[in-house]
């Protein structure tokens, strides 16, 4: 009787707690869903078109749909058949009507150069629909590049849906006539030299910040409470100043007739003012100065959990304080370097604001280039296809660093 | 751990003494540009040199009368506060869920709440001008305070996540098994032990939004033109002492909200303290 009573009653509460922690999940989730959404809407869906850019060829197949149609029967030989050539003047007399027609002219062009020429004075010559079956001889008559293959060849590889274009040019290649992938001319070739410059200034910034953020984290880690919660402010006071502030502070101490040229002019040791910003050397200064933070937090926490316990052994056992400081302290930090390094090198190669303006132009990271491409020549396929790269590069960056900050529990001070 | 370093020999000592150096200058460093700037924006002088001719609010009064630096003024403070509220909902109610929520994709949905954060400025900020341009959201109010407020929750996730790690739950599960329903556990219970920790999340949003400047670039018209977006054309064209007049105040501001979220932060650790 109890055996039964208490066994009837077992189930439903089994199934009541249950049934309770999946409303719990439910409720759970839908508290973070809010956020998801607006994420989405604000953030994931915008990037995702953004790299949708960087591949999508809309421009040819909607100025110029019947010749595309048409080409997609032409097995690439010689040239495309009369039908072909009666799609083009009918697509070009209607894209002229509609003003459309700088807009393929322009894609063709990134292919051909000089093809924007091709297209917009045949499409001004061309008066009249030609008659039936002379729209081959009247083509070729108006423009002569109508009848070479490599023309033909551009149009199709620009024919879309899709178009490995962009991505390629963003690592300074290209495909010849045949489709073959190849380097870039000279003259186009400039975006691996740019990545690398990024990269390079990163390496440095990262590389500075850690030189110079060491000592000042140990020094914390190793203050009474008191002391380095008061150093401490000289830390965040700068981290907590505006960027721009300090980019214009920054001017204002290195620029020829600043604070610096006129003291080491003052003092006799120099003669003409040395040129300390619009160029390399200010964007180091600049970027160091605003990154250091974001090493020292990091390094400082990991410090903060070495216990002094193992120093005082290595001591004990005999160790010089040289090689105590090599072999049992150094390789405890390593934590901390790798997550301040990474943290600095991420968010170093997406700088745009700092050497925008103390930065020369042979200082200009990417993050610029995909600014100029954006709002200056309107190449939007190709700012997005650089954002691509870029974006990978600090996805990669950061999936690595999420790795060790997990590994370490949390410990990676960002701004909390 | 205080006070552990007590040099012994005469190379620990040298050793020691070498990294206070070190740690000076690289004070020194940190500080330079505000201990440059701030002198400067009360020189009577029109150029940017020391030593100063004299003293005088010249560039404070031209700050404060411009109508074009008060309109930005006035832009970056409705900015500001709006994607500070928004993202102090979104990242607070997203934390809430978070604590509670087990799943294998909560990894997944940590990176999409968190990479507002990682990924480079210039490609959110052209992703959203893409993306918001055919909306009608550029050049208006209502797109860049999205934009912000996308920048900004991951701040208050993490500040609001944070408290919510020293946060007992038996506290809310107490106040259910004495019958409150969650909305009131959580305004009761919850609500006024995270007090802080949301406190801080808001002025970081707030930090955020208020010295962001690249998606401003890309989106902002005419009339949305923000203080740091003001200050970047004034830097670009040509530094006058009024500009660093403004810096002096946004540094003032920011040391005000540095102050505040350190307090709050010094608050909540006691708080865990006393509940430990």
């Amino acid at each position: 009787m109890t055996a039964a009573f208490v066994a009837g009653a077992e189930m439903p509460l089994k199934r009541r707690l249950k049934r309770a922690e999946r409303a719990r999940q439910f409720r759970a989730l839908g508290l973070v869903a809010p956020l998801l959404l607006f994420l989405m809407f604000t953030f994931v869906v915008p990037i995702a078109g953004m790299i949708w850019r960087s591949v999508d060829d809309w421009e040819v197949p909607q100025v110029m749909p019947h010749t595309v149609a048409a080409l997609s029967s032409w097995n690439g030989q010689g040239l495309p058949g009369e039908t072909a050539y009666a799609a083009l003047a009918g697509d070009l007399q209607a894209a002229r009507a509609a003003g459309t027609i700088g807009i393929a002219a322009k894609r063709l062009n990134y292919v051909v150069n000089g093809f924007r020429t091709v297209l917009t004075s045949t499409a001004r010559n061309l008066k009249t629909a030609p008659e039936p079956g002379t729209a081959k001889d009247t083509l070729i008559g108006i423009n002569p590049a109508w009848g070479e293959h490599a023309t033909w060849t551009a149009i199709k590889s620009a024919s879309g849906p899709v178009t490995s274009y962009y991505l390629l040019a963003a690592v300074d290649l290209t495909r010849d006539a045949d489709g073959a992938i190849v380097a870039s001319p000279d003259d186009q070739a400039i975006y691996l030299d740019l990545f690398g410059r990024t990269f390079a200034i990163g390496l440095g910034v990262t590389t500075l910040c850690l030189v110079l953020g060491f000592p000042v984290a140990y020094l914390l880690a190793n203050l009474p409470t008191a002391q380095s919660n008061l150093l401490m402010i000289f830390v965040l006071l700068p981290f907590w100043t505006s960027l721009l502030v300090r980019t214009c502070a920054w001017i204002v101490i290195l620029q020829s007739e600043g604070i610096v040229n006129g003291s080491l002019q003052w003092l006799g040791l120099i003669d003409e003012p040395l040129r300390l910003i619009y160029n390399r050397f200010g964007v180091y200064m600049a970027m160091t100065h605003v990154l250091l933070p974001f090493m020292i937090l990091p390094l400082y926490s990991v410090m903060r959990s070495i216990s002094p316990a193992y120093m005082r052994a290595a001591a004990s056992l005999g160790a010089p304080p040289a090689t105590a400081f090599f072999r049992i302290y150094l390789p405890q930090t390593i934590p901390g370097i790798g997550a301040g390094c990474l943290l600095v090198f991420i968010l170093a190669i997406g700088y745009y604001i700092t050497p925008a303006l103390v930065g020369g132009a042979a200082d200009q990271m990417i993050s610029a280039f995909i600014a100029f491409y954006t709002t200056e020549t309107v190449n939007w396929g190709l700012a997005s296809a650089l954002g691509a790269v870029l974006l990978l590069s600090t996805l990669v960056l950061a999936a690595v660093y999420g790795k060790l900050a997990l590994g370490r529990q949390n410990t990676g001070g960002l701004k909390n | 751990m205080s006070a552990n370093h007590s040099p012994r020999t005469l190379s620990q000592r040298a050793a020691w003494t070498a990294t206070l150096v070190a740690a000076t200058l690289v004070f020194v460093f940190l500080m330079a540009p505000i201990l440059a700037i701030v002198p400067l924006s009360f020189s009577s002088g029109a150029y940017l040199t020391y030593p100063l001719p004299g003293l005088s609010l010249r560039w404070y009064e031209d700050f404060l009368s411009s109508p074009r630096w008060m309109l930005s003024l006035k832009n970056s403070a409705i900015i500001g506060v709006a994607s500070a509220v928004l993202s102090m909902i979104l990242g607070t109610l997203a934390a809430l869920g978070m604590v509670q929520w087990k799943s294998k994709w909560k990894p997944l949905i940590l990176a999409v709440v968190l990479s507002p954060m990682v990924v480079p400025v210039v490609i959110t900020a052209v992703g959203v001008y893409f993306f918001f341009a055919p909306l009608g959201l550029t050049g208006n109010f209502l797109g860049l305070i999205l934009v912000h407020t996308a920048l900004a929750t991951p701040f208050v996730f993490i500040t609001v996540s944070a408290t919510l790690q020293g946060f007992d739950m038996t506290l809310a599960r107490a106040a259910a098994s004495l019958g409150a329903p969650p909305l009131l556990t959580f305004r009761k219970v919850i609500l006024p032990l995270i007090l802080p920790g949301l406190a801080s999340g808001a002025l970081f949003a707030f930090a955020t939004s208020f010295d962001e400047v690249v998606t401003v670039l890309f989106l902002a018209g005419p009339d949305q033109r923000t203080l740091p977006r003001e200050m970047f054309s004034g830097i670009r064209e040509n530094i006058s002492p009024t500009i660093t007049a403004v810096a002096v105040v946004l540094t003032v501001i920011s040391i005000g909200l540095l102050t505040v979220i350190e307090l709050l932060r010094r608050r909540n650790e006691k708080l865990k303290g006393n509940m430990a």
